[in-house]
């Protein structure tokens, strides 16, 4: 029962890269539930760009990050489409992997003792919970710290 | 140029209310490392970075709804329930969220509280509490499994649009002309058919790793196979 999940997690994210990938050019490329709720009052072209009427769409502001070379899940620099939608979601699952299992490997229990009591808990789950909505590496280590000394 | 944004876009919830979402959802994901350590050990770590990177890998893919020209995607809340428990479960949508605003410009980066709310939040609490109660009533199968799987996704989708509906209602940027049961309306029928969609995807995820790793799949945890006395083992003998 205590099997090590590598072989499974290693298998699943080769379906997830494949997902992400390859199949992801094949997705719909109508605005979602939430968009086409926005848009409603709104007329638009074949492109999904607003044409005319009035709708909480027309409110939308440019993106803080819209020149990063990853925007709108294109590779920067990359023409064929379909090579550049799939890489940036090659890129974006192992990124996504290795923040989010970097981060739980840190805070992960260690052994028996690993309830360490008191303030340096707390700070370094705050810490990590700060770094889970922006700069992470640091807060990670931050985290991982105290925990490995107790 | 085709933009490809599936989130909250930045201009749609004003600036303080946008604000007051973010502490909350920091305050929340302060809870869920909190709670969710006790859950994490050696083998729930890997796992829950597969499951953030599997949700991020299928929230790419759009589907069609069967309504004209409108699709949906995965959220991941009700499948990061099952498969890692509620408190590391909103961690890993978490995690999908904040790489997609800071690299991939989807979803505004002063929207992310708002994003988290919905998405990581609100859709991963209403699916563990949907699935803690149904695996309790329905027969330990697969199919049991499978349904509990597909009804809380459904209510996950649903509960997340809503979020958004009352966070428009506390800061929209556009006059609705009072006409919020609409933009309700909207939502809850758009996202009734997205989350059928989820449903089927996180059912037939779920089963498929109960399958192969049951005992990776955190709802089945704790869950005894002979808990109901009468039923009949295949085969008989244990």
């Amino acid at each position: 029962m205590n099997k090590r999940p590598w072989a499974f997690v290693l298998g699943g994210l080769l379906v997830a890269l494949l997902l992400a990938g390859v199949v992801s050019n094949y997705a719909s490329s109508h605005p979602d539930g939430l968009d086409s709720s926005l848009l409603k009052g709104c007329t638009v072209d074949a492109d999904h760009n607003i044409t005319g009427g009035s709708c909480p769409a027309q409110q939308a502001k440019d993106h803080e990050l819209a020149d990063s070379p990853l925007a709108d899940y294109g590779v920067r620099g990359i023409d064929n489409a379909f090579l550049s939608t799939g890489l940036s979601g090659v890129l974006g699952v192992l990124l996504t992997f290795a923040v989010g299992a970097g981060a739980f490997w840190l805070l992960r229990r260690r052994g028996a003792a690993a309830t360490a009591g008191g303030g340096a808990t707390t700070d370094a789950a705050t810490t990590a919970g700060a770094g889970t909505a922006g700069a992470t590496p640091d807060a990670a280590s931050a985290a991982g710290g105290p925990a490995t000394r107790s | 140029m085709e933009t490809l944004a599936m989130h909250i876009s930045n201009g749609i919830i004003n600036g303080p209310v946008a604000a007051v979402f973010a502490a909350l959802a920091l305050a929340a994901l302060t809870l869920c490392v909190l709670r969710g350590r006790r859950d994490l050990d050696d083998r729930l770590a890997p796992m829950a970075g597969l499951v953030a990177a599997f949700i991020f890998a299928v929230q790419m893919l759009n589907f069609p709804i069967f309504t004209a020209g409108v699709s949906g995607h995965l959220l991941g809340g009700a499948l990061a329930a099952l498969l890692v428990g509620p408190w590391v479960g909103a961690l890993c949508v978490a995690v999908v969220l904040v790489v997609q605003a800071l690299v991939f410009g989807d979803g505004g980066v002063a929207m992310l509280g708002l994003n988290i709310t919905n998405m990581a939040l609100l859709g991963t609490a209403a699916a563990y509490l949907l699935i803690a109660l149904l695996l309790r009533v329905l027969p330990r199968t697969p199919a049991g499994l499978a349904v509990t799987a597909f009804v809380s996704s459904v209510l996950s989708v649903l509960v997340a649009a809503q979020g958004f509906v009352v966070q428009y209602w506390l800061g929209g940027t556009a006059d609705l002309g009072g006409n919020l049961v609409g933009l309700a309306g909207t939502m809850a029928g758009a996202h009734l058919l997205i989350g059928i969609g989820e449903g089927l995807i996180t059912a037939t995820t779920v089963v498929t790793v109960a399958k192969v790793r049951p005992d990776l799949v955190y709802a089945l945890r704790g869950l005894r196979p002979a808990a109901a006395p009468a039923v009949p083992a295949v085969g008989g003998v244990r």
